[in-house]
C-alpha cells in the first residue's frame, strides 16, 4: 500500500472537518432535513439529466404519436400497446418526460432569478449599510415600498412593461429572460435589508477600521472585507426565496403570462392539465402539480432547517 | 396624536404620488400611446392632432400634473384593447373583488383567531398539532393548486358547487352582490376558501405564538391566582393583548389579499379586477395596468392609515401621547 500523498491527506482532513462541523452534525440528526435534501437532489438530477433519462424528447413534435393521447398511467395504450408510467397528455406526450423537461425550465428560472435578486439586493444592502446617510435612506425607502407590495404584483407589472418594450416577434425568445428579471426584481428587498443590518454591525469592527486606515477604497472594503462576513443569512434567505421563486414562476405561467407553451414549465403543464380535469384525465394535472409541491415543500423544509442550524442561539 | 395622524397622511400622499409617477411613466414611455389609440389608416395629421389633444407635446411636469389631476377625478383614459373607458371597466369589477377579499379576510380572521387560541391553550392536543402541520403545508402550496384541488373535490367529484363565475348577482345601485341569491352564495364558497387559506394559516400561527407569550406573563399568572376562570383569562386577558400584532399583520395582509385575488380570480374565472389585470398584462393594455396599480396603491394606503388609527383604539397607552406606536 502506498503512503497517501500530502494533497490527499489535506483533502481528507478537510473532508473530516466538514463532516465534523456543527452544521453537518445537525444535518445528520435531522431526519426531515435528510429526506428533504434527498428529494431535492433527486428532482434536481431528474431536471439536469432530462435529455438523457427522459423516455422521449417531450417537446419535439416528431416524437409524439397523437394516437397515444390520453393513455392512463401505467396502462398500455389502446392503440400501440406502449406503457407510460405517468400516462400521456392529449397529444400523446409522455407525462414523465414532460415533467422532467418542465422542471428544468422551472428550476432554471428559479435559480437564475434568485441569483439576480441576490446580486441586486446584496450590493444595494452593502451600499446602504456602509455608505449610510442619504444613500441609505433612499435605498431602504425603496425597499420598504417594494416589500409592502406583493411580489406577484410587481412581477406581473415588470412582465407587462417588458412586453410593451420588446417587439412582439421577440416575445417568445425573451420570455424566460423577462421572467427571470421580473421575479428577481420582485424579491431583492429582503436581501438588501438583511445585508444592510449585518453591514452596520461589521463596519465598526477593527478589521474594517484598519482597512480604511490602510487607505483601501470604499468599494474594495465593501467587496473584499465586509461582503464575506455578511453572507451567512443571505444563504438562508436564498434557500427560502428559491422555493418562492419557483412558485412565482409557476404562478405566472399558470396565469398565462410566463414561458411560452413551446417551452413549458411546471406551471404551464398545470395550466394545460386543468382543462382535462372535468373529463376525468386527472394525471395530466396531478403529476406536474405533485412535482411542484414536492420541490417547493422540500426546499422550504431545507431552508427552515438551515436557518435553525446556522442560528447559534438555538444550539 | 393629531400630529401623528397628519404625518401618516402626508406619507400616504407621498406614496400615492410616487406610484402615480410610476403609472405615468408606464403610460408615457411603454409603447406609443398615439399608435395604440388610432387605427392603422390614421393620417399623420390625425396622429399629430391626437398627440396634441392628449397633451403629449407639453413639458413632462405639466403632463404629469394633468395625469395626476385626471387620476384624482377618476379619469383613467380608454382601454387600448376594449376601447371603453377604464373607469367603467373598473366600476364593473370592483364589487366582485371587494366582496371576495372582504369575505375571505373575515373567514381567515374568525377561523385563524379561533384555531390560534385553541392551539395555544391545548398545546399538546392532537387537533392543535394537526392544525399546525397543515398550516406548514399550506405555506408551501401555491394558491392556484389549492383552488384547483377544491374544484376537483367539490365541482368535479361531488358536484356540489359551481366551478366558475359569480352565479346570479343582485344589483344594488352600481354595486353588485352575490350574497342575496343561492347560486351567488354557492359560487362564493370556493374562491373565499382559496383566498382565505393562506391568510388563515398566517393568522393562526401568529395568534398561537402571541398567545403563548401572553400566557406566560405576570398579569395572567396573577389573574389565575385570583381565581378568575380559565376561559375568561384566555379571552379577556391574554387574547386582548395579542390583538395589536394581529390587527397589524391582518391589515398589511389585505394588500396581499388583493394580489392573491389575481390568482384566485383566474382559477375560478371570477369577473373581478385581478382577472382584468392579468388580461391587461397579456395584451399590454397600459391604461388598465396603470389604473389597477393606482387602485391597489390606494387600497394599501387606506388600509395602512386605518391600521395606524386602530392602534389608538386598541392600545389605551397610546392615547394622549404623540409617540408613534412601534410596529
Amino acid at each position: 500500500m502506498r503512503a497517501p500523498t500530502p494533497q490527499a491527506e489535506r483533502f481528507s482532513a478537510r473532508l473530516w472537518r466538514a463532516w465534523d462541523s456543527d452544521v453537518a452534525w445537525s444535518f445528520r440528526h435531522s431526519p426531515i432535513a435528510i429526506v428533504a435534501a434527498l428529494t431535492v437532489v433527486v428532482l434536481l438530477l431528474g431536471a439536469a439529466l432530462a435529455p438523457l433519462i427522459a423516455p422521449q424528447n417531450a417537446f419535439d413534435a416528431a416524437s409524439l404519436n397523437l394516437m397515444e393521447g390520453f393513455t392512463r398511467p401505467g396502462e398500455p395504450s389502446a392503440v400501440t400497446g406502449r406503457v407510460f408510467l405517468l400516462g400521456t397528455d392529449d397529444q400523446g406526450r409522455d407525462m414523465l418526460s414532460a415533467i422532467l423537461y418542465g422542471s428544468r425550465v422551472s428550476l432554471l428560472v428559479g435559480f437564475a432569478s434568485v441569483v439576480f435578486s441576490i446580486a441586486i439586493g446584496v450590493s444595494l444592502g452593502l451600499m446602504a449599510g456602509y455608505l449610510g446617510g442619504r444613500t441609505d435612506a433612499f435605498i431602504m425607502r425603496i425597499a420598504d415600498i417594494q416589500l409592502s407590495f406583493p411580489a406577484i404584483l410587481i412581477a406581473l407589472l415588470v412582465f407587462g412593461v417588458a412586453r410593451g418594450l420588446i417587439k412582439p416577434q421577440y416575445h417568445e425568445q425573451a420570455a424566460i429572460i423577462v421572467l427571470i428579471i421580473a421575479i428577481g426584481l420582485s424579491n431583492w428587498a429582503s436581501y438588501a435589508r438583511t445585508v444592510r443590518g449585518s453591514t452596520l454591525v461589521e463596519k465598526n469592527k477593527d478589521y474594517v477600521m484598519s482597512a480604511r486606515v490602510m487607505g483601501r477604497s470604499a468599494l474594495a472594503i465593501m467587496g473584499r472585507h465586509v461582503l464575506p462576513n455578511v453572507t451567512g443569512p443571505v444563504l438562508v434567505i436564498a434557500t427560502i426565496n428559491l422555493a418562492l421563486a419557483i412558485i412565482a414562476e409557476s404562478t405566472l405561467s399558470f396565469l398565462g403570462v410566463g414561458v411560452p407553451p413551446t417551452q413549458p414549465s411546471l406551471g404551464t403543464l398545470i395550466r394545460v392539465g386543468q382543462q382535462f380535469l372535468f373529463s376525468g384525465e386527472w394525471w395530466i394535472l396531478f403529476y406536474p402539480a405533485l412535482d411542484l409541491v414536492l420541490l417547493a415543500l422540500s426546499i422550504n423544509l431545507l431552508g427552515d432547517w438551515l436557518r435553525d442550524a446556522l442560528n447559534p442561539k438555538l444550539r | 396624536m393629531i400630529a401623528y395622524i397628519l404625518r401618516s397622511l402626508a406619507q400616504a400622499v407621498m406614496v400615492m404620488l410616487a406610484v402615480a409617477l410610476l403609472a405615468f411613466s408606464m403610460f408615457r414611455f411603454v409603447g406609443d400611446p398615439v399608435a395604440n389609440m388610432v387605427g392603422q389608416e390614421a393620417s399623420v395629421a390625425e396622429r399629430a392632432e391626437l398627440a396634441e389633444r392628449l397633451g403629449l407635446n407639453d413639458p413632462f411636469p405639466i403632463q404629469f400634473f394633468h395625469f395626476v389631476r385626471d387620476m384624482a377625478r377618476g379619469e383613467f383614459g380608454m382601454s387600448y384593447r376594449q376601447g371603453r373607458p377604464v373607469r367603467d371597466l373598473l366600476a364593473e369589477r370592483v364589487p366582485a373583488t371587494v366582496e371576495l377579499a372582504l369575505l375571505s379576510s373575515l373567514f381567515a380572521l374568525v377561523f385563524g383567531i379561533a384555531l390560534g387560541v385553541y392551539a395555544a391553550i391545548n398545546r399538546r392536543g392532537i387537533l392543535a398539532n394537526a392544525a399546525m402541520s397543515l398550516s406548514l403545508i399550506g405555506v408551501s402550496l401555491p394558491t392556484f393548486l389549492i383552488g384547483i384541488g377544491l374544484i376537483y373535490l367539490f365541482a368535479v367529484e361531488l358536484r356540489w358547487l359551481p366551478s366558475f363565475g359569480r352565479g346570479e348577482v343582485t344589483r344594488l345601485g352600481w354595486w353588485t352582490t352575490g350574497l342575496l341569491t343561492e347560486t351567488g352564495r354557492k359560487s362564493l364558497i370556493m374562491p373565499v376558501l382559496t383566498l382565505g387559506f393562506f391568510q388563515l394559516t398566517l393568522i393562526m400561527r401568529l395568534v398561537r405564538a402571541e398567545m403563548l407569550e401572553a400566557l406566560r406573563t405576570d398579569y395572567v399568572k396573577f389573574a389565575r391566582a385570583r381565581g378568575i376562570p380559565e376561559r375568561s383569562i384566555s379571552f379577556r386577558h391574554a387574547l386582548r393583548n395579542t390583538m395589536i400584532p394581529v390587527v397589524t399583520i391582518a391589515g398589511l395582509q389585505f394588500g396581499s389579499v388583493i394580489a392573491f385575488a389575481i390568482v384566485t380570480e383566474t382559477v375560478f374565472q371570477w369577473p373581478g379586477l385581478g382577472a382584468l389585470f392579468v388580461q391587461a398584462v397579456q395584451f399590454v393594455d397600459i391604461p388598465v395596468m396603470a389604473a389597477y396599480l393606482m387602485f391597489v396603491a390606494l387600497v394599501f394606503v387606506v388600509v395602512n392609515l386605518s391600521v395606524d388609527l386602530l392602534y389608538f383604539a386598541l392600545d389605551p397607552r397610546l392615547r394622549g401621547t404623540t409617540a408613534a406606536p412601534a410596529r
